[in-house]
């Protein structure tokens, strides 16, 4: 594997975003409606586990649906790159196959890191404020890439698996959905059905936002389990754990996809 | 920048077999291309000419046998195999949000040419493609033509020694495609060797120097163009008679000249024989025709064409031509 492939690679996904920034705005969207609507429009009719404000519970959780907008589109792209058979001429040309995905994850990181900046500045506008010194503030946001990038990998998991744009348009929807309300993300797991309380202790969503919450000193959901006792280490672990299944997974998927 | 002596070919595949779950692709195909030649890969869809391909493009693994492309093993060196190939599958390999030039810099970039050399080569490439007012636009906006140009020249980027393409021309307009023949032709020129798979028998007709027929996954026939014309058929002349009711006559003359019962088609009142040799018998048919009172509107010669080897060679069980035929393409 080559560094400079990856960078010309990466740079080929860039020019892809300035052609059609309609997946930032898929991106970008639907964490910022949430934050809008239950930030703004509803923040008084919610009340905050603890004590504090809305919002600065909020955005953590917010911050994290970044990463679960970003599959779908992640998705959708390698899926194209099979279609479009620009993988056949990559597997023709001596390029480390390792430089096709490392370079398009990188892109779409790049990318979601820019949403995240955006729902940031706009939490910023609402109201958000962390509470904490500069470091446990910077320390939050390499975890939420952390999390993004392996979301990023999640995606292309996906893409490889479904295929077709519209099974993965639908899919994607689904694990947005499903993941961020099965979540500490918008209200507390205590107020979910009993049954369900642990599903969302342990979702990876649940525990990089109660981690944030933690680092910037938001007001915190009580979290059952492990995870409750141990955000922090819960966090890093969780996010290790998803690159660690989801990178070699998702290579294995691309070798035998581009073999067929 | 070709591994090999000059003698040896510079693709040579010995033994390829290839299943898909239950199906074999390929069951023992060997071949070899020279260096400045032409291989035409024919058969019928689902022969096993892109597995071919996608074997010694090192695409795939072959089951078994053996494949050396520019002196390197395709299985066990595939990065050596791909400093020193083209390839150019069915379907255009390119990236279509991107510009034509943004997809030959991506590419030869990714071929180390630099960042400056993949400008340049890129630039000479849209030029010698007639690509260059083309060149700045999004490729999913190129014609059918504009793209298999684009992906020719994606596939020449590092000036590879051996060039690998995939029915290069189906689907491109006749112009089109008579455009890429004359630019497949300066390759070899200039000393590339090219191994095509077509559908076309004109195009390897025109273009290849050696041809091996596939069917079945298995080689079926080889050799020049020339050599597999001659060893299947000899010419066919082709008798039109005037009026219909002369048909029967003209027939019984044509089996007593020739020894052998013609082909007739009922519905367009004409006969078929095959010219055994020379034009003795041209004349011998003549005056056997006249003598008889038949009146011929129309006579002619038709050397065999690589079509005829071909359905000839993949078509063994067609039905056989008889005196009560209606007609029926040959």
């Amino acid at each position: 594997m080559n560094g400079s492939d990856v960078m010309v690679l990466t740079g080929r996904h860039l020019l892809h975003f300035r052609r059609s920034p309609g997946r930032f705005i898929g991106i970008a969207m639907n964490p910022l409606v949430m934050l809008l609507a239950m930030g703004y429009l509803f923040r008084r009719s919610i009340v905050v586990p603890g004590s504090g404000d809305y919002v600065d519970f909020l955005m953590a959780g917010v911050a994290a649906q970044v990463g679960l907008a970003s599959v779908g589109p992640a998705a959708i792209g390698v899926s194209a790159d099979l279609r479009e058979g620009i993988v056949d001429r990559f597997r023709t040309m001596p390029v480390a196959q390792a430089s096709v995905l490392l370079g398009r994850t990188v892109a779409d990181l790049l990318l979601s890191a820019v949403a995240l900046l955006v729902v940031t500045t706009v939490g910023l506008m609402l109201g958000w404020r962390p509470h904490t010194g500069a470091w446990s503030v910077i320390v939050g946001f390499g975890l939420l890439l952390g999390f993004l990038y392996a979301m990023e990998w999640f995606g292309v998991v996906l893409g490889l698996l479904l295929r077709e744009a519209e099974t993965i348009d639908s899919i994607g929807a689904l694990v947005l959905v499903l993941l961020s309300f099965l979540s500490s993300a918008f209200l507390s797991i205590q107020g979910l059905p009993e049954w369900i309380r642990p599903i969302a202790a342990w979702n990876p969503v649940s525990v990089v936002v109660s981690a944030c919450r933690l680092l910037w000193g938001s007001p915190a959901a009580p979290t059952p389990g492990l995870p409750g006792q141990y955000p922090l280490a819960a966090a890093w672990a969780t996010v290790v754990l998803l690159l660690v299944v989801f990178v070699p997974l998702a290579s294995h998927l691309y070798r035998r996809a581009a073999e067929r | 920048m070709t591994g090999g002596r000059a003698t040896s070919p510079i693709v040579r595949a010995d033994g390829l077999r290839k299943r898909h779950g239950d199906v074999v692709a390929l069951d023992g195909v060997s071949l070899e291309l020279d260096a400045g030649s032409v291989l035409g890969l024919l058969g019928p869809n689902g022969a096993g000419k892109t597995t071919t391909v996608r074997i010694l493009s090192t695409l795939i693994r072959a089951d078994s046998g053996h494949a050396e492309v520019a002196g390197f093993d395709v299985a066990r060196q595939p990065r050596e195999v791909r400093r020193r190939i083209g390839m150019v599958g069915q379907y255009a390999a390119l990236d279509g949000l991107l510009t034509g030039r943004e997809n030959l810099v991506l590419l030869g970039r990714l071929l180390h040419l630099g960042r400056a050399g993949a400008r340049t080569r890129a630039g000479e490439l849209l030029d010698r493609f007639g690509l260059r007012d083309a060149a700045d636009r999004p490729v999913r906006t190129y014609s059918g033509g504009m793209r298999r140009r684009l992906d020719l020249a994606a596939s020449l980027l590092a000036h590879p020694p051996v060039l690998f393409l995939d029915e290069p021309t189906t689907g491109l307009d006749p112009v089109s495609r008579a455009e890429l023949w004359v630019v497949i032709e300066e390759l070899v020129a200039d000393g590339v060797g090219v191994l095509l798979t077509t559908q076309y028998l004109e195009e390897a007709d025109r273009l290849a120097n050696q041809v091996v027929v596939i069917d079945h996954g298995q080689v079926i026939a080889g050799g020049s163009p020339e050599s597999l014309k001659r060893g299947v058929r000899t010419s066919r002349l082709e008798i039109t008679v005037a009026r219909a009711d002369a048909l029967t006559d003209a027939c019984d003359a044509l089996t007593r000249v020739s020894g052998t019962k013609p082909d007739v088609d009922v519905v367009a009142g004409s006969i078929s024989v095959f010219l055994q040799d020379s034009l003795d018998q041209l004349s011998a048919i003549a005056q056997a025709l006249q003598a008889a009172g038949v009146e011929v509107a129309d006579l002619a010669v038709h050397r065999p064409t690589l079509e005829d080897v071909f359905i000839e060679l993949t078509a063994p069980h067609r039905a056989p031509v008889t005196t009560d035929a209606v007609g029926g393409p040959r």
